[in-house]
């Protein structure tokens, strides 16, 4: 931490410190995902539109009606939460597949309603998001903004890991691993779910709320699918449900294409390619959550070496996919 | 009226379309539980090998042009059903332990890789290619709304490739491996049945199908870009979720209702909500029906 702290110093390069902060924002992403994705096993495919909801809300207050930054985060958080909730209230009933669907296409309304409405500013989005202060401080400079979501990212990180020895977080564990057995113990599955998706939703819009500024202008294109796409890709990359996985792959997803700039059209391919080899030779991710689980679950892969990790849906299906390779 | 009509009529062709490519998801996820993002992807690499195939050999048959159509058609069935195998061959297969969610990423990545591959290889690039081939504009009318003959043939084959899946599938002893392996792969390997085997076919099917669909869509719209097949993919996978994701006549109802509920939105909002219309379609139907217009119970599974 204190090494990141001091990255600004090391580098003077504005180009390395604005990429060193589009991390920043991915990774705080990518921690609120993994609320979604990593601990509660619910496959959202349209995340972006959270980060999308805090952004716009910020661009249209505070350049139409000349709001605060600050003063702007909360009312971002209120539409993402009551958003959240028309789109999970339906949903999280329901097999996690159908979740993937209707995210998607959330993800898809919300970008399809900024590039089509006046008040949005349509496909050109919003310009001329002022200046953020806090108090007498001024953030404009790549090196503050560095800083700014470094906090943010901290704080993030806090919660991500203080929620997840609560109540709700061995909850959501429970949810993921089994959710008939959660559901026999006595845990309102549906409830949990729910927390899960808007505590998703809050992290999204308060990391869009504050990305807003930093851009200055904000258009359609940046909240789309491929964001959510990669949003995702960084918390499997990383390991699902380790926040630590999740920081490592947000650095990943942001500066691996970076480096691959000189390629130019090919380095979404290369990406690609990346992604697949991954998922093949670590499924679970380059950092798992297994290095800092508990000591029974361990155990019962020692034992068992052929465990597979849990599956998405079904339970039974464990078994299957676990003897079909084995086909005759 | 006379206009709502019209989309309704529009929307049907769409939903053939949707259909075909939404029965290769729906069988696919039946039998591994895996949405495949890459599915709709195979159907933008069949339209770019249609169109190379169709560019060089149906120069000078003018009048031979739909005799070509077919064997191209059939040929790029068959090469579009190859790559599916072998996206399963490569990727899914060696993945079968791993979690359902590494396997849609996987997928995911597959999609990037070859919508980015067609768009790197020279003579594809990213523009809006025009087909080698379009169709004629000759047709009948039935009270104000003009039909071509070619709407006609794109309903009535997609008509039949999807009944020829489904007898396959519910008659005959391939079928019925087909569906012991969604059932139950344990029990299904155990009584015999090369599991491998029928997933691979399984994914040949659904890729040969998104084949028929790209050359049909190739000839019918006249133009292909390399991101066709996203948007497609998307709608497809919506619609095997409509009609009760896993079973086959779902798949094919679920690609008509959404074609006609876009068409219809398209109509009544701009182009611009149709996607919009269909994902609230989609929401709505969730809430009302959970599990698709052909439910679980309903239909079985494949």
């Amino acid at each position: 931490m204190v090494l990141a702290a001091l990255v600004p110093h090391m580098t003077g390069n504005q180009y390395y410190l604005s990429v060193a902060y589009q991390a920043e924002v991915l990774i705080c992403l990518a921690i609120g995902l993994n609320l979604v994705v990593g601990y509660c096993g619910l496959l959202d495919l349209g995340f972006a539109a959270f980060f999308a909801i805090g952004a716009y809300t910020t661009g249209i207050l505070s350049v139409d009606r000349h709001w605060t930054i600050l003063a702007t985060i909360l009312p971002g958080v209120a539409i993402a939460v009551v958003c959240a909730v028309i789109i999970g209230l339906p949903t999280l009933r329901l097999r996690s597949d159908y979740l993937a669907v209707v995210t998607l296409g959330f993800g898809l309304i919300i970008q399809t309603i900024a590039s089509n409405l006046t008040q949005t500013g349509g496909p050109t989005g919003i310009y001329g998001i002022p200046v953020l202060t806090v108090g007498r401080i001024v953030i404009q400079s790549a090196t503050s903004f560095y800083y700014l979501f470094l906090i943010l990212l901290v704080l993030f990180v806090f919660i991500s890991l203080r929620v997840r020895n609560s109540r709700i977080g061995r909850a959501w564990l429970c949810i993921r691993e089994d959710e008939d057995a959660a559901q026999a113990m006595g845990i309102k599955i549906h409830r949990y779910k729910m927390y899960a998706y808007m505590g998703g939703a809050v992290m999204g819009s308060v990391a869009g709320a504050l990305y807003a500024p930093a851009l200055t202008a904000i258009s359609p294109p940046s909240f789309g699918f491929s964001e959510s796409l990669l949003i995702l890709m960084a918390v499997a990359i990383g390991g699902m449900g380790s926040v630590w996985g999740a920081i490592l792959g947000g650095g990943i997803v942001v500066i691996l294409p970076e480096a691959f700039r000189q390629f130019a059209q090919a380095r979404l391919l290369i990406f690609g390619a990346v992604l697949i080899i991954i998922m093949m030779t670590r499924p679970r991710g380059l950092f798992p959550e297994g290095a800092f689980r508990g000591t029974a679950t361990r155990l019962r892969e020692r034992f068992n070496d052929r465990s597979p990790p849990r599956p998405l849906v079904a339970p039974p299906e464990a078994a299957v996919r676990d003897a079909s390779s084995e086909g005759p | 009226m006379e206009l709502f009509l019209t989309e309704i009529a529009n929307g049907l062709f769409l939903g053939a379309f949707f259909a075909l490519v939404a029965v290769g998801y729906s069988m696919v996820y039946g039998i591994l539980r895996l949405i495949n993002f890459a599915h709709g992807d195979f159907f933008m690499v069949a339209a770019f090998v249609s169109y190379t195939i169709l560019g060089a050999v149906a120069v000078g048959h003018a009048h031979m042009v739909w005799f070509t159509v077919i064997w191209v058609g059939l040929l790029v069935m068959f090469l579009t059903g190859l790559l599916a195998v072998l996206a399963n061959r490569l990727i899914y297969h060696p993945m079968r332990r791993a979690a359902l969610l590494s396997l849609m990423i996987a997928a995911l990545g597959l999609s990037q890789v070859l919508e980015n591959g067609v768009l790197n290889i020279p003579s594809w690039g990213s523009a809006f290619l025009t087909y080698p081939v379009t169709s004629p504009a000759t047709g009948f009318t039935i009270g104000p709304t003009h039909f071509t003959w070619f709407q006609l043939i794109i309903v009535v084959i997609s008509g039949l490739l999807s009944l020829g899946v489904y007898l396959l599938v519910s008659r005959t002893l391939l079928g019925k491996a087909m569906r012991a392996v969604s059932e139950d792969r344990v029990a299904a390997a155990l009584m015999g049945i090369n599991v491998d085997l029928v997933i691979a076919v399984v994914f040949f099917i659904g890729g040969a199908l998104a084949g028929a669909a790209a050359v049909m869509t190739g000839v019918y719209y006249g133009q292909i870009n390399y991101l066709m097949g996203w948007t497609v993919g998307l709608e497809a996978f919506t619609a095997a979720v409509l009609g009760g994701i896993g079973n086959i006549g779902g798949a094919v109802l679920g690609g008509v209702v959404l074609g006609i509920a876009q068409s219809v939105g398209t109509g009544l909002f701009g182009a611009e909500w149709a996607l919009v219309v269909t994902f609230v379609v989609l929401v709505l139907l969730l809430w009302l029906r959970p599990t698709g217009i052909l439910g679980e119970r309903v239909a079985r599974r494949m």
